[in-house]
């Protein structure tokens, strides 16, 4: 190949709207750019000026897939922010209905987008009929490991998608900890279906390897997706309120979402399942460290496959952390913890499925929103999804263009990005006139 | 090959959040072995890469319309279908996607007015029904799951697919 254009208007399997254009001009790239193109909502704008109590319900609205990790964000932020501590039963109920939205976030992305990939097929839809067929059996496992995260989260929150019961201060209902035995059963009934899974994506070929920064929360004494600090390989420690200014924003002219480089070295990193395993692998449930010590191997990596790798496993830590919550807690009924309102400022930082996700909330002294601001993980991969796919142009201009654009639309979907997600937050700094 | 008729439909999201994808992606779970059968899943880009939107027999539409692109976009996949259902509440009412219609002048700051200009947005966000005609509406945030599935098999019924 010498020069061409090329172009994916729609990059398939992913959640939302996004595009490539490449410029190839005499064997070089001259031009590459990842275009997010789902039209803006302007959330953040939009709460201001209402009661923070209806905030969480309405931003978790900013995505179908991950709605319950923007839940669970705007309430720490708001919570924080009005000087409420929830008590620790909703602590781990919170843990919980978490463990339930990894499970089925992880296994769609998995098992509905990358499995096509690792068997050569165009979509699910194209797995043959056939009990002895492998990808079959893969698809199926999929449905029970789907379904038992959603029936968790519904347990918990009454739904998997724009929970009702999670609110500021606790849960608007109890759960009935009559369901408990039986999501048990169903967890364990999974586990080897998921270990299936880990072998199968441990399996990928394809291999993209780039020198990347990795960034997560991390929590000392747990894996844990909603506590912690947020931590660097460059071995930076961030305190959540701080987190705003370890990031320097940058627009992207072509793109309906800003990028994310580090503010101090301007360089760009990476969030996801593969920084957490990259960066947090040993405080894994014990019961899946004990099952997947062969695969953990390959981490540290800076191969971007392996974040659906890293995904898999994440599967398993979150049956197996769900499995210890459910037969150890004691459910008593608890009403939502009050306080009166005040002007305060507070942030929450939770791993998203797809990386870290701030919230950042003021409100005035009647508990009305002042400013609101929301910075996700897909927009912080965006400059490192760029540079990845740069990389591999440069190094497979040989290739015909078939399988260029093959394998562009895969190194992006490794991300697991979220266009829903991306275009839905505006910097704060820039919000103030 | 199985070369019985089935029911040729396209899955499209304008704006929205996509949790009804997402939900349709949950109910696949019980049933998609059984719509395989009847459904012929023409375009569904959550799902698969070759899709096309010719000769459709219902078209499921999320999402409120935000741009002219999206538009045109839309006109299209109207002249392509026989039926075209509305999913959800952004497309069924334009909210809650449709929020910054309710925005005053100040609220208008130089970032919100640098992506309306970079890009081809709208003045408002509308809903479906403010462009073509919609023949059902499966409304909800995200859709209703058992309307949905009524609805699937009311069009199987017309399209006379066992």
């Amino acid at each position: 190949m010498h020069s061409a254009d090329i172009t994916i208007e729609n990059i398939t399997k992913i959640e939302g709207t996004a595009g490539l254009k490449v410029k190839i001009v005499d064997d070089k790239v001259t031009d590459l750019e990842f275009i997010i193109k789902d039209y803006r909502r302007f959330y953040a704008k939009a709460v201001e000026g209402k009661p923070f109590v209806a905030v969480p319900s309405f931003i978790s609205r900013i995505c179908g897939t991950c709605s319950i990790a923007h839940l669970l964000c705007s309430i720490e932020a708001i919570e924080k922010s009005q000087g409420i501590t929830a008590s620790l039963q909703t602590k781990l109920l919170r843990r919980l209905t978490y463990d339930g939205l990894m499970i089925r976030d992880h296994a769609l992305h998995l098992y509905f987008f990358v499995l096509p990939d690792l068997l050569g097929i165009d979509s699910i839809l194209d797995i043959p009929d056939d009990d002895n067929n492998f990808g079959h059996q893969l698809l199926h496992d999929s449905f029970d490991i789907k379904q038992t995260g959603t029936d968790l989260t519904v347990a918990i929150s009454g739904a998997a998608i724009h929970a009702p019961m999670p609110t500021v201060g606790g849960f608007l209902k109890t759960p009935d900890p009559a369901s408990f035995p039986q999501l048990i059963e169903k967890l364990e009934k999974i586990r080897p279906q998921v270990l299936r899974g880990i072998e199968a994506f441990s399996k990928m070929p394809d291999v993209l390897i780039r020198n990347s920064d990795y960034l997560c929360l991390k929590n000392d004494s747990s894996y844990d997706f909603l506590e912690g600090s947020v931590v660097n390989t460059s071995g930076r420690k961030i305190v959540e309120e701080q987190f705003h200014d370890f990031l320097h924003s940058v627009v992207i002219p072509y793109s309906q979402s800003e990028g994310y480089i580090f503010s101090d070295s301007h360089e760009d990193y990476l969030v996801g399942s593969l920084a957490r395993l990259n960066l947090g692998r040993e405080l894994l449930n014990k019961r899946t460290l004990g099952d997947v010590s062969k695969y953990l191997s390959v981490f540290p990596s800076n191969n971007i496959y392996h974040n659906n790798l890293a995904q898999a496993i994440e599967i398993l830590h979150c049956v197996d952390d769900a499995i210890d919550i459910l037969k150890s807690i004691q459910i008593t009924e608890e009403k939502p913890v009050t306080m009166p309102h005040r002007a305060g400022v507070g942030v929450g930082v939770v791993e998203a499925p797809r990386g870290t996700l701030y919230h950042h909330v003021e409100t005035d002294e009647k508990g009305m929103i002042v400013n609101y601001d929301v910075i996700v993980p897909t927009a912080q991969n965006q400059i490192n999804i760029e540079n990845d796919l740069k990389k591999y142009f440069e190094e497979n201009l040989d290739k015909d263009e078939e399988t260029l654009r093959l394998s562009a639309e895969k190194i992006i979907r490794a991300y697991d990005p979220c266009m829903s997600c991306a275009t839905n937050f505006l910097k704060i700094e820039l919000i103030r006139s | 090959m199985d070369n019985k008729p089935k029911l040729k439909i396209g899955w499209f999201s304008f704006t929205c959040c996509e949790d009804s994808t997402i939900l349709l992606t949950e109910l696949l779970n019980k049933h998609l072995d059984e719509w395989k059968k009847v459904i012929d899943f023409r375009h569904f880009k959550a799902l698969k890469t070759k899709n096309s939107i010719e000769d459709l027999d219902v078209a499921f539409v999320e999402g409120a319309i935000s741009s002219p692109s999206q538009e045109k976009e839309l006109m299209k996949i109207r002249e392509n279908c026989k039926y075209l259902v509305t999913i959800g509440a952004c497309a069924c009412t334009g909210q809650p996607s449709a929020s910054r219609n309710n925005f005053v002048s100040d609220d208008i700051n130089y970032k919100i007015a640098y992506y309306m200009c970079h890009f081809d947005y709208s003045k408002d966000v509308k809903k479906i029904a403010d462009f073509v005609k919609v023949d059902d509406e499966v409304n909800g945030c995200p859709m209703n799951p058992d309307l949905f599935i009524e609805t699937v098999g009311k069009y199987l019924k017309i399209f006379n697919i066992a």
